[in-house]
């Protein structure tokens, strides 16, 4: 047999590299709650279904600066609820969503969009995990290559299993210890 | 070679990590700075009748301070404010965030005040425009009008003497 430790160190490389590139292709986990809506606005609810559903598609694209993890329609926070307010103000002034996340923008950044646009500055955002990715189809690539090299000059037929067992069965009074080449390679 | 790629690899992930300690994900950079500061008409806080305008301020440099009486940081920066009022270096206005008149009143009478006057966003709408997300924010508007420089969170002693003092020096030459 081969020995097993460059195997199981390609194995560790391949394992840390997956690691890496799920952790980096993982999306900002959105808001648990998106369904709770803040108890404040039931009678907006009430009033306009149809106007609702919109408000709410477009603050659950906008992240809350508050508590950054969660959305604008997600967020109890003071400010998250006045942006749904804006959000609804504007969108009954005949504002677009387009004018509306432009509105965001202009005011909190691009940190405001949980789709941030592809820019200089947020390239690596973007192509970080698709080069982690093309890194580890590299790497395992050229993993499985050195294994079928390897494969290739250790060809073992059943009459060369035999032999072997045969001359381990012969040499079992010899102390291994003392020759250690005897496990290797040989 | 082959013993040096993990090791590598740990380096690299180890300056991300060292990167990642230093960065503030709290502190979002303003989309305002180097724009003309937003423009409202707010009434002044305790001044009957008087609407303040930004453009009143062309041709000096001076703070917009966010605060709110219902904001526990903004009585930590407070001292540093009144000590930043007597060295009448520039005006502070007040931006009084989502607060109601009686309470901001008794909070200046209680810890001071050290602006020139406080602007009454009520509902928070110029708190929108200006991007505020948390307070207290402080804002170093420039001569021109435009936003020179935005800070969030309370001022701290550090921040005072290592940022805005010399930034407010250098726009007043």
């Amino acid at each position: 047999m081969m020995p097993m430790r460059p195997r199981y160190k390609n194995f560790l490389m391949i394992y840390f590299l997956v690691c890496i590139s799920s952790l980096c292709l993982g999306q900002p986990s959105q808001s648990q709650n998106k369904d709770q809506q803040v108890i404040k606005e039931a009678p907006f609810l009430a009033s306009n279904p149809a106007l609702e559903v919109k408000v709410k598609e477009i603050a659950e694209e906008l992240r809350c600066l508050v508590c950054q993890n969660e959305t604008i329609a997600g967020s109890h926070a003071e400010l998250a609820i006045d942006l749904r307010n804006q959000i609804r103000t504007q969108l009954q002034s005949g504002g677009t969503k387009e004018s509306i996340l432009q509105y965001m923008v202009e005011r909190y950044g691009d940190f405001v969009l949980y789709n941030p646009p592809f820019k200089a500055k947020t390239s690596l955002l973007w192509l970080g995990p698709l080069a982690l990715l093309l890194l580890s189809l590299f790497v395992l690539r050229n993993y499985l290559r050195q294994q079928k090299n390897t494969n290739k000059t250790a060809v073992y037929d059943s009459a060369d299993l035999a032999q072997a067992r045969e001359l381990l069965r012969q040499s079992k009074p010899v102390n291994h210890l003392s020759n250690p080449s005897m496990t290797k390679d040989n | 070679m082959k013993r040096l790629i993990p090791l590598g690899i740990f380096g690299v992930l180890i300056v991300f990590l060292v990167i990642g300690l230093s960065l503030k994900p709290k502190e979002i950079p303003s989309p305002l700075i180097g724009k003309v500061a937003p423009t409202f008409s707010l009434p002044v806080l305790n001044q009957e009748n008087q609407i303040f305008t930004p453009s009143e301020m062309l041709g000096k440099v001076w703070l917009l301070n966010v605060w709110a009486s219902w904001c526990v940081s903004c009585r930590a920066e407070h001292p540093l404010l009144n000590e930043l009022a007597k060295m009448k270096l520039v005006p502070i206005l007040g931006l009084n965030y989502k607060d109601q008149d009686p309470a901001a009143l008794k909070w200046l009478t209680e810890l001071g005040n050290p602006y020139d006057l406080s602007i009454v966003d009520a509902k928070g709408l110029v708190g929108i425009d200006y991007g505020v997300y948390g307070v207290p924010e402080t804002f170093v508007i420039d001569q021109t009008g435009k936003v020179a420089f935005k800070h969030i969170g309370p001022i701290t002693p550090d921040s005072m003497q290592k940022t805005l003092l010399p930034l407010i020096a250098k726009l007043n030459k």
